[in-house]
């Protein structure tokens, strides 16, 4: 499937990228046999169109794109793109770092599978991308606030649905826990378990 | 006469519409019989699986996998436990690998048969789904026989397989594999040049090559449309490098070009299980680092480094080395990936699972656009949609 053109190696690709787009890499990192190439908001859509259109890569599927929540970080969200090249039979993953109010230019116009997976990095992180055609929420409810995926957000959620009988209707109440959350961590203390450690929780017991 | 223009009627195609095959809100803007807009509305079934995940265990993180597409679970199991070994650098015994092609084929024709007979039944034939119905549960049997569930096996963990093939189940197996050829050619008489199934068929959502790259389809939706690509042979894993088989490639994309391949796929899934059952090698099942699997019951009893290891299993669980990879099987309805996230802990930092039907979902704009409303049904049965996986 190659053609006549040599096939680049995965490693040699790094350095190829890596020259080709010094000025908008930020690192060109391995993660494994993994390629990743790091850039900000501002060059996101020249590095995509590159790897898009360049012949010795071709990455013409965009697999995945997803979010990731860093909340140590400054920059705490990181875009993440996978794509894949059908013709060279490889992989690389750009990733993009931003934050709550910095949008991120939407790559719908490269690749019409970023449409959904960018309104559902909207939807799960609140990550904005500009110029998106039609960015509404994709999987929670209508009328769900907030972002789920954020690791600030509580994994039972705030608010729960039942029928009323009453009203005759479905209604949303706060949530209400029979029991309270066990989040379990059973870290070995030789290696430091947070729960047991961290002052708040020893008297939250019982 | 002056022309009046008519307002485009909305109209509200499910969630508890049977072929929207599970909780699909399709909203469609229709112009009399044709659609001018479809806007599906999903996350009707969405369960969170990926944030379940953040809180879980990398064992107990397994089962959610078998609640994504809940049609072919092992495949998905799969995907996750290739994930992890990659980060944990492991390699598993070889009876394990075959193993699992084994049973990664078995749930590709478990798969195939519901998509084939449901998109029948979905555009008038109402036989095949009787029929296919019966084969699912032969293989269901064999998923029971291996893991102890029929649907939600567990079955595939990192490390190897939960346990051994009980006596008997291949020989089982081969015999039901010598006779399921008949099962497919039946199930082709009654489709395949079936006029009233090709008037449904034949040119209704058609992809281009091109459109279905920048669609993101995988699997046999991309196969339609003329790109041989199919990762067991591009990127093999597990045992996939030592099967001989061929990829069936589609010329018009369109939705009777999908059903093609997927039949063909049934009798290539055929070849790899009886390579897998003449060639099924000997010796341990999962690897044996203790470290990652646990020891067997009988070395618990004696051994006080076994209890050790079964119970810090089964409470701590193992650590997996920072890191972060995307590690991707072919699955019966395409390229089913996880990117897994690795801070180091016993717990997974960020599991994004990625879903071929997502793709499919979110191109139903742009291929139900245009045809007739019926037509929306036949597109729908023809991209295996199963919402346990779009929703996640």
């Amino acid at each position: 499937m190659a053609g006549d053109r040599p096939v680049l190696l995965p490693r040699e690709l790094a350095d190829y990228l890596a020259d080709a787009l010094h000025e908008q890499l930020e690192t060109v990192e391995w993660s494994g046999s993994e390629l990743s190439l790091r850039t900000g908001p501002d060059n996101v859509l020249e590095v995509l169109r590159f790897l898009r259109t360049d012949s010795q890569c071709l990455f013409g599927i965009l697999v995945d794109l997803c979010g990731v929540d860093w909340p140590d970080r400054e920059q705490r969200f990181e875009v993440v793109y996978n794509l894949l090249s059908i013709r060279h039979n490889l992989r690389v993953r750009v990733k993009v770092a931003t934050d709550e109010e910095t949008p991120v230019p939407t790559a719908t116009g490269l690749f019409r599978s970023a449409e959904w997976n960018e309104r559902e990095a909207w939807d799960m992180y609140g990550i904005f991308f500009s110029d998106h055609p039609d960015l509404r929420r994709l999987l929670t409810d209508y009328g769900f606030e907030g972002h789920p995926m954020r690791k600030d957000f509580p994994l039972t959620g705030t608010v729960e649905v039942r029928y009323d009988d009453e009203q005759k209707r479905v209604i949303y109440e706060p949530v209400n826990l029979v029991q309270d959350f066990r989040d379990f961590d059973f870290e070995s203390p030789w290696e430091g378990a947070r729960a047991v450690l961290s002052p708040q929780s020893g008297t939250g017991e019982d | 006469m002056a022309e009046t223009s008519i307002k485009p009627l909305t109209l509200n195609f499910g969630p508890q519409h049977p072929a929207a095959h599970g909780v699909l809100r399709l909203v469609l803007e229709m112009d009399g019989e044709v659609v001018e807009r479809a806007d599906p509305h999903i996350g009707l079934l969405h369960r969170g699986t990926e944030k379940l995940i953040e809180h879980k265990t990398y064992l107990q993180a397994v089962p959610y996998f078998d609640r994504l597409d809940y049609v072919s679970p092992m495949s998905q199991e799969h995907a996750f436990a290739l994930a992890v070994e990659r980060l944990l650098g492991l390699e598993i015994p070889r009876r394990a690998r075959y193993i699992r092609v084994l049973y990664a084929e078995l749930s590709r024709v478990l798969n195939h048969i519901l998509n084939i007979t449901t998109f029948a039944l979905d555009v008038g034939a109402m036989t095949p789904l009787l029929w296919g119905f019966e084969e699912r549960e032969h293989l269901m049997e064999f998923y029971e026989r291996a893991s102890g569930a029929r649907l939600h096996a567990a079955y595939f963990r990192p490390g190897g397989v939960n346990q051994d093939l009980p006596a008997g189940l291949l020989d089982d197996i081969g015999r039901w594999a010598e006779r399921f050829p008949s099962f497919v050619d039946d199930l082709e008489s009654l489709l395949t040049n079936n006029r009233i199934f090709k008037q449904r068929t034949v040119d209704i959502g058609v992809v281009s090559e091109a459109e279905a790259q920048s669609l993101g389809f995988t699997g046999p939706c991309l196969r339609a449309s003329g790109v041989p690509w199919d990762l067991r042979k591009s990127q093999p894993y597990d045992a996939y490098d030592e099967m001989s088989f061929d990829v069936p490639i589609g010329r018009t994309g369109d939705c009777y070009a999908r059903y093609l391949v997927r039949v063909e796929e049934l009798r290539q899934s055929l070849r790899i299980i009886s390579q897998c059952i003449e060639r099924m090698p000997d010796g341990p099942v999962k690897t044996t680092d203790r470290k990652i699997s646990p020891p067997p019951r009988g070395e618990m009893k004696r051994s006080m480094e076994a209890l050790i290891h079964h119970f810090k299993l089964y409470t701590e669980g193992y650590h997996v080395p920072a890191g972060e990879t995307y590690t991707a099987v072919e699955a019966p309805k395409g390229e089913f990936g996880v990117y897994l996230v690795a801070d180091g802990t016993n717990r997974p930092y960020r599991c994004k699972i990625r879903a071929p039907g997502f793709a499919f979902m979110s191109a139903m704009d742009f291929l139900s656009r245009g045809h007739m409303l019926a037509d929306t049904v036949a597109i729908i049965g023809s991209l295996d949609i199963v919402f346990g996986e779009i929703d996640r």
